[in-house]
């Protein structure tokens, strides 16, 4: 137990504070592109910004498993959230139902996550993507439902190939992953329904 | 944390007297557990219903830390729980607190006991009535 | 087709106000509290909790006490209450065998070992009235036996496997989790950790109808009681950050262990079978009511014609759920003026044809001699 001694503390107010979270994932995902900030008034372990720690307080429990980078994974991240969400760690993207990935690592694509099936394409993924910054970067333009006409936005520290991922991701729709790019307290949704062009 | 759970919250209270120094790791929370039963009482599993249970988990000063899971909804007596379950750790096998938790687990013991004597009151002796020859 | 419709806002918020007054019924006598129920309704209680597929005896008692004794409209509260929490875990499959025991009875056996203990029931009691019951009861002063009971209590079924006579009830290869319908939609045939749980939340009234019609005939059935046990089970879960298991208290369970015969197949021997029941807190038909109905489930397992209503899961595991049978019975008190606007339409303009259909052939008729 004396790995766990140095275990932050998780949310003081679990119910209001994982509420004002799931809200603000909500928020994220239903217009995507528009930033959201989250208080969860918390620690986050380390190589994980307090977004993503916030979200998987919120969301994650002992029925979802979660894949986290290798590093996170043997850390005290892995720790942490199998401390306070009681979740197994997964080593195979495709078995994960919260998945954290690292912007700008080359893997895990997100093909490699499970898209849902037919019958229930609610059962897909959700994917943490943790970036530099959600601002000051290329733009992109997103359209779709949740965007009155369009929206731009510029996340920071994102691989090259991620936009065209993410294509291939809106064309499995009503299949698909869905993502929150996370970066300290902020938060923004991208969806799989949500089309996105880069600025040339 | 078996004698714990059974004991009522003002029974917590009184042996741990004024609660130390700590952090909330996890603050009380109340959610259920699933119970399972087995068919037959010993073959497939299956899901008989959920029970409510409140847990939190402390740490004191010292870093050491204290667990509490315990059936019900009452929050205030998993913190306390949770705290009195962080101080046995470091107190001796012989100490006052220990001698409590003892004397708690007696006192659970004793009721059981006379839950089964009740019981064993309405056991049916058989008699057989020898009729004709 | 269902169509919004507003209005009644004022009407809906004085029928919350009328709702209390009923409830509370004549000021002038004492409001019942919440521990009064949980400690002298403790049967009530347990319906509750078991429709309500939550245990928790508190909750109970206060559903009983919010729906004024409505015990499905308790279930329904205790049900939206249980959405609203999050769920740790599932605990490690409970020991009935390690039971303390209050009561647990055989019809199969007279001697079984540890005894018949009869416990609290009312079962031989002669169901006149208790006028003194009207005044207030006095103390009760149980006696006590100068032992407590045996602390082994062998399971009855457990005695007749012993022999080879009994169908033996094992895990499924790798004694996988089982299946949880209040996360995942029910598929046919549903498997026997879909039929017990179902039935465990099930209605006790529609369980009890149906195991009465397995034993009058429709359903091939010749039961006996091989035991009913009812007492405490310790629950243990192993929180993940522990990874050790924890006892988190007793709850009171009633199990029944149903003994059926069974006349053999080209592969199996004749043999016992048997149903099993188990439910929350003191609730004996209930129990045996489900063990019941849990043999005749399991017709297709023994190669037995499934004909009759209590041996077809998909009518018993649909219908079962008072909670869902209630909002769907009840929702038709919800305003379907369009709905029924349109059917009445259309029944007048029916009969607007039909009488001048019936108008025209009159005319086309000959003259009735006058």
């Amino acid at each position: 137990m004396s790995a766990q001694n140095m275990i932050a503390p998780g949310f003081s107010d679990p119910v209001f504070q994982s509420q004002a979270a799931f809200r603000a994932l909500l928020d994220a995902l239903s217009e995507p592109g528009t930033l959201r900030r989250v208080d969860g008034d918390i620690t986050p372990p380390e190589g994980m910004e307090a977004a993503t720690a916030i979200a998987l307080l919120a969301l994650a429990d002992y029925e979802t498993p979660v894949w986290l980078p290798q590093a996170l994974r043997d850390g005290p991240a892995g720790q942490w959230l199998r401390f306070h969400c009681g979740v197994t760690l997964v080593a195979e993207p495709g078995q994960a139902t919260f998945a954290v990935i690292d912007g700008t690592a080359a893997e895990p694509t997100l093909a490699a996550f499970n898209p849902g099936n037919d019958q229930f394409p609610d059962r897909s993924a959700t994917v943490l993507v943790q970036g530099a910054a959600l601002e000051g970067g290329a733009g992109v333009t997103l359209s779709g439902p949740g965007i009155p006409g369009t929206r731009d936005i510029a996340p920071n520290g994102l691989r090259a190939g991620i936009w065209a991922e993410l294509e291939e991701n809106a064309a499995l729709y009503p299949l698909g992953v869905d993502l929150v790019l996370c970066h300290g307290d902020g938060m923004l949704g991208l969806p799989r329904s949500t089309r996105i062009e880069e600025a040339r | 944390m078996a004698t714990l759970a059974r004991a009522s919250r003002a029974e917590i209270e009184a042996l741990l007297g004024a609660p130390p120094q700590h952090e909330l790791l996890k603050a009380p929370e109340t959610g259920t557990v699933m119970l399972e039963g087995r068919a037959g009482g010993a073959g497939q599993r299956f899901n008989l219903g959920e029970a409510t249970v409140t847990r939190c988990v402390v740490r004191l000063a010292g870093g050491r830390m204290g667990f509490s899971y315990a059936l019900g909804r009452d929050g205030r007596k998993a913190r306390l729980a949770a705290l009195l379950d962080a101080r046995l750790q470091d107190e001796a096998e012989d100490s006052a607190l220990h001698q409590g938790i003892a004397a708690l687990a007696r006192g659970q013991a004793a009721a059981r006991e006379l839950a089964s004597r009740k019981a064993a009151a309405t056991k049916v002796d058989f008699f057989t009535m020898v009729r004709g020859e | 087709m269902y169509v919004a419709v507003k209005g009644g806002e004022a009407a809906i918020l004085a029928t919350h106000d009328l709702v209390a007054e009923a409830r509370r019924g004549d000021p002038t006598v004492p409001e019942i509290t919440v521990a009064q129920i949980r400690e002298q309704q403790a049967l009530a209680c347990a319906r509750v909790m078991n429709e309500g597929s939550l245990y928790d005896m508190d909750l109970a008692a206060l559903a009983l006490k919010q729906s004024q004794g409505d015990v499905i409209e308790g279930a329904f509260l205790m049900r939206a209450y249980r959405t609203t929490l999050p769920r740790f875990g599932s605990s490690e499959p409970v020991d009935t065998a390690a039971m303390a025991i209050r009561r647990r009875i055989s019809a199969t056996y007279k001697d079984l070992p540890g005894g018949q203990v009869l416990g609290p029931t009312y079962d031989y009691t002669h169901r006149l009235f208790d006028f003194a019951l009207m005044d207030g009861e006095s103390e009760a002063t149980p006696r006590t036996a100068p032992a407590p009971l045996d602390a082994a209590m062998p399971r009855v079924p457990d005695i007749l496997g012993a022999e080879g006579l009994m169908e033996p009830e094992v895990p499924p290869e790798g004694d996988p989790a089982p299946f949880d319908l209040t996360r995942g939609s029910i598929t046919f045939p549903a498997g026997r950790d879909v039929r017990l749980q179902s039935m465990a939340r099930g209605d006790e009234g529609f369980l009890l109808g149906l195991g009465y019609s397995v034993q009058r005939g429709y359903g091939h059935s010749h039961p006996f009681v091989g035991e009913v046990r009812v007492g405490e089970v310790c629950v243990e879960f192993v929180p993940e950050e522990l990874g050790f298991a924890v006892d988190l208290g007793d709850v009171t369970l009633t199990e029944c262990q149903m003994v059926n015969q069974f006349q053999g197949s080209k592969d199996v021997a004749p043999q016992f079978t048997r149903g099993y029941g188990l439910v929350f807190g003191h609730a004996e038909r209930k129990a045996m009511s489900m063990s019941l109905v849990d043999r005749s489930l399991k017709c297709r397992e023994f190669g037995e014609a499934a004909v009759y209503p209590a041996q077809q899961d998909e009518f018993v595991l649909y219908h079962a759920d008072n909670v869902e049978a209630a909002g769907f019975v009840e929702h038709l008190k919800l305003p379907h003026y369009v709905d029924f606007q349109g059917e009445l339409e259309l029944i007048r303009r029916i009969h607007k044809e039909r009488e001048e259909r019936l108008a025209r052939q009159n005319e086309d008729l000959p003259e009735a001699a006058e």
